[in-house]
């Protein structure tokens, strides 16, 4: 349990170094910024109190938030982002459900499963969150852009952390 | 009452969802209408500092760029000085300080933090309230307008830049001084649009835009750009203008803070004669 507890916060904070200090310099033709740590809230276990991912999600954007001075955006995208991985994992569970002891990656539910959950949040995310940053409708087709673009991106770079873990001999 | 309880706790996951997402918008409207809140900005201390010694480590990288830049700056400084301009016209020259009131004065800074990829840019300064630093001052730099302070830490400043959305920035054309107001689309960071020049005026590509001074807030006649292209819509009074920024935002590094020393003055003067005028 402690592991664990230990284990998350380091992750945690790895990934909000990371995005305050690396990736919110990135930018490709002003369009597309990856926002990689959504993978924080993708990879929490199965068993997480729903209220308690609610609450790292806000965490979560509150620190990236403090990062970028615009309090309030990441906090609500990731907030929504939380809000929707319940209803989301209910959606495609397994037949049979999760076993205990697994968790939300590529090496316990397959590709085509994570496939699906993390493009699924992750545009979600996205949507809200450069919606919410433009707040107008006249700029919707740029925005949407911006959307699919970077979505792109962040998924490329969470799949590129996946394979870091990914052994094919230790599947289960 | 029991059965309220039992509805909350067994609904608790949406309403903590709707409760964390209002604490969020009112944040977020909170931190846009409320110029003051420094707490929870790039401009606190803890990640203020984290971002200066990064900045401390990427400057290296950039020293090639900025000897040039201070060389220019030298050369330019240098030619404006008075002593390359004695003796032309024989012995008539002369400074008296009693003609010349200073107005505005300028405080170097370093850019330990910057972005261009949003819709609402800021930049975080090294200077802040220890150095005399308040919030509403101009910052500008060799090469042209940056943007203006909003919040003003012990050590730090964030400063809002012209890349953003709600900003407009009063600007005119040189040759002709027609005015309008700049205003940023949140596409390119090359460019803005210039708004409000009726369709009257001549104008040229390559027209360089400067500021007005007006408000105080910055020198008159600091550069801020150049027409790229401009076209008069059917019907229309005015022009839409695209002007490309003499600034680099990208590779921001020392900037000033400009001071307006009679900034009061002014404001008290408008103040006064708009009460007359309601009286």
């Amino acid at each position: 349990m402690i592991r664990d507890v230990l284990k998350y916060l380091s992750i945690f904070i790895i990934l909000v170094l990371s995005q305050g200090l690396i990736l919110n310099n990135i930018e490709l033709g002003g369009y597309i910024n990856p926002f990689l740590y959504v993978l924080f809230i993708l990879m929490l276990p199965f068993e997480t109190n729903d209220n308690l991912v609610l609450i790292l999600a806000f965490l979560m954007g509150l620190s990236i938030d403090i990062f970028t001075s615009t309090l309030g955006i990441h906090i609500s995208a990731s907030v929504f982002m939380a809000f929707a991985r319940k209803y989301l994992l209910l959606l495609i569970r397994p037949r049979g459900g999760y076993d205990s002891g697994t968790l939300p990656n590529i090496q316990y539910m397959g590709l085509s499963w994570y496939m699906t959950y993390s493009i699924i949040l992750v545009v979600l995310h996205h949507f809200f969150l450069f919606y919410i940053e433009s707040f107008k409708l006249s700029q919707f087709f740029s925005t949407f852009a911006r959307v699919i673009m970077s979505s792109i991106f962040t998924l490329i770079l969470i799949f590129i952390v996946q394979l870091f873990n990914y052994n094919p001999n230790n599947r289960k | 009452m029991r059965n309220l309880v039992k509805f909350l706790t067994k609904n608790s996951f949406i309403f903590l969802f709707l409760i964390l997402q209002f604490i969020a918008f009112w944040m977020l409207v909170l931190n846009n209408n409320y110029q003051n809140s420094t707490v929870f900005n790039s401009s606190n201390f803890f990640v203020g500092n984290m971002y200066a010694s990064i900045q401390n480590i990427n400057e290296y990288f950039h020293l090639k760029e900025i000897n040039k830049e201070l060389s220019e700056q030298n050369a330019k400084l240098q030619s404006a000085n008075i002593s390359s301009f004695v003796k032309v016209y024989g012995s008539t020259y002369q400074i008296r300080d009693t003609s010349y009131h200073q107005s505005y004065n300028y405080t170097a800074a370093k850019v330990v933090n910057t972005s261009t990829n949003k819709r609402q840019n800021y930049i975080t300064l090294d200077k802040g309230s220890l150095n005399g630093i308040k919030a509403e001052m101009g910052v500008i730099s060799a090469q042209g307008v940056v943007g203006i302070v909003k919040n003003v830490s012990t050590n730090f400043s964030s400063v809002m830049s012209i890349l953003h959305d709600k900003y407009k920035l009063s600007a005119k054309i040189k040759k002709s001084g027609y005015y309008g107001s700049l205003v940023w689309e949140g596409n390119n960071y090359r460019e803005a649009q210039l708004k409000d020049i009726p369709n009257h005026v001549k104008l040229t590509v390559g027209d360089t835009v400067v500021t007005t001074g007006f408000s105080t807030i910055f020198p008159e006649n600091i550069l801020i750009g150049t027409i790229k292209e401009f076209n008069l819509p059917e019907g229309d009074n005015f022009y839409n203008i695209t002007v490309t920024f003499s600034i680099d935002f990208k590779n921001l590094s020392h900037v000033f803070v400009v001071r307006s020393l009679l900034k009061e003055e002014k404001l008290k003067l408008e103040t006064v004669s708009q009460q007359e005028m309601v009286e």
